[in-house]
């Protein structure tokens, strides 16, 4: 059984063994559609689910949370999505030398990895992508910019990022994609979505 | 249409928001007060969830260029058509040419006007509401924003609702957790039993609160995970954050206790400088 925490009278908070269990879990949720949820919300070890209280008794809901059968919920198998990268960022330079690597080998170990795309947040269509190489983990820069370009890519921790839209932000700039990973008269709107893989394409190579 | 002479601090389209998305990153957003939104709307005939105008602090002028039936509800304060007082609460015709004056509230924070038939500008994934944090919806009013409105055939069954008066020292409700395990013992009984001070930073994203510090007991950094609206969550330096409907979808700050959901309309009214208690429920 899942540990299936109040998140105040209308959320459920469900605790998962990490990334790829919420992953499953989420899209187990999604295929039950049970009455009077609103939202499901994968996190790192989470999946939060938002239900209308007057119209969902929540502890039924939390006790068909707890014994839902996650586990043989298929993996992701669309194939990774391919974002081509203009690497020319302007923090690229600051983070081969805080990595003791060339800036061709950021940008090669950058491209070399496939990530999944660990939950959203931040700003709509903005994903958290995991399986950054360990070398490449380099810390937000200390003041933030007032404001990154749409389509910037960027890492920070142990994640990578696109920024859809034009936002303040504190990542680390590699390059940048013309790719359109936000567009509200699209649906759906984001191009990344929970679990999806992705891989990064330097442009000169394709 | 309706022409913004001023919109006062703060004025936003708003109706009941834009739930089903947060999984990509979208606030619900909406009304913050919705059963403010849901009244104005219910006094002119339209469906609860048309979509109104927000307005923080009151101090705004609207003219009217064509005829209208409008109700403003929420945070009480003076309504003045062509210079004559109307009511709150009620549905008002306002002529042709009209100017509707809005003062500043006596209490509270948002007032919300309904216009019969509904604001009908552009939805954005289902929505017509302004959320700030996102950028979504149309821009916060502004000197000359015109406001086009739709028509109905629906009855007016309603001539004046009677509202609770907001009150002078709001109480809210909460249930503890999700992560009320990330605090000391006592954290709890602390933010039950002293009052919290609304500082001037809030906006719809959240309330700030400043009142005795709520002192974590472990370390480190919280896995990013899901926030609901009415959360309290705290950052290093202990002072809570209230999450009105604007509020981010994922956040890595350990959430304490969570706002009863027909609790959060006053939370939404919490102004500037006022006291507000939590209690356990």
């Amino acid at each position: 059984m899942r540990t299936v925490r109040r998140a105040g009278d209308g959320g459920l908070l469900v605790e998962t063994a990490g990334l790829d269990d919420a992953h499953r879990l989420h899209r187990a949720l999604r295929a039950a559609a049970f009455p009077g949820v609103t939202d499901i919300v994968p996190g790192e070890r989470t999946v939060l689910l938002v239900a209308e209280p007057d119209v969902c008794d929540l502890d039924r809901l939390a006790s068909r949370v707890a014994a839902l059968e996650a586990g043989a919920a298929e993996a992701e198998d669309a194939p990774p999505v391919e974002i081509p990268v203009r690497y020319d960022g302007e923090d690229l330079g600051e983070v081969a030398e805080l990595a003791g690597l060339s800036v061709r080998e950021v940008v090669e170990r950058h491209a070399a990895a496939e990530y999944s795309v660990a939950y959203l947040g931040f700003s709509p269509g903005f994903g958290y992508l995991t399986g950054l190489d360990a070398a490449l983990r380099v810390p937000r820069r200390a003041s933030p910019r007032t404001s990154v370009p749409t389509g910037s890519v960027a890492i920070a921790g142990s994640y990578t990022a696109v920024y859809p839209s034009p936002s303040p932000g504190g990542w680390r700039l590699l390059g940048r994609t013309d790719l359109t990973m936000w567009d509200v008269r699209r649906d759906p709107p984001s191009l990344l979505r929970p679990g999806l893989r992705v891989r990064f394409v330097p442009e000169r190579s394709r | 249409m309706i022409e913004v002479v001023r919109p006062g601090p703060l004025a936003t389209v708003q109706d009941l928001g834009r739930p089903g998305y947060a999984h990509l990153g979208v606030p619900r957003s909406g009304a913050a007060d919705a059963p403010s939104l849901r009244l104005a709307n219910r006094l002119v005939g339209n469906p609860e969830g048309a979509a109104g105008i927000e307005f923080t602090l009151g101090g705004a002028v609207l003219r009217f260029r064509s005829p209208a039936w409008i109700s403003v509800t929420g945070a009480p304060l003076d309504v003045r058509l062509d210079g004559r007082p109307h009511g709150m609460n009620a549905p008002v015709h306002v002529p042709e040419g009209g100017v509707l004056h809005l003062g500043a509230p006596t209490r509270g924070l948002r007032s919300y006007l309904a216009v019969r038939g509904g604001l009908t500008c552009e939805k954005t994934l289902g929505s017509r509401s302004t959320d700030l944090l996102s950028r979504l919806g149309p821009p916060p009013l502004a000197p000359g924003t015109r406001l086009t409105f739709g028509g109905t055939d629906a009855p007016m069954a309603v001539d004046h609702a009677p509202v609770p008066v907001l009150p002078d020292a709001p109480v809210l409700r909460v249930v503890p957790g999700p992560r009320d395990d990330w605090f000391a013992p006592d954290a709890l009984s602390v933010l039950t039993s002293a009052p919290y001070t609304v500082t001037p930073t809030g906006n719809r994203v959240g309330v700030r609160l400043e009142g005795p510090a709520l002192v974590r007991a472990r370390e480190g950094e919280l896995a990013s995970e899901g926030m609901v609206t009415g959360a309290l969550q705290v950052p290093p330096n202990g002072n809570p954050i209230l999450f009105l409907t604007d509020h981010p979808t994922t956040g890595g700050y350990p959430v304490l206790a969570v706002v009863r959901t027909h609790d959060l309309p006053l939370a939404a009214q919490l102004r500037p400088g006022v006291t507000v208690r939590f209690r356990l429920s």
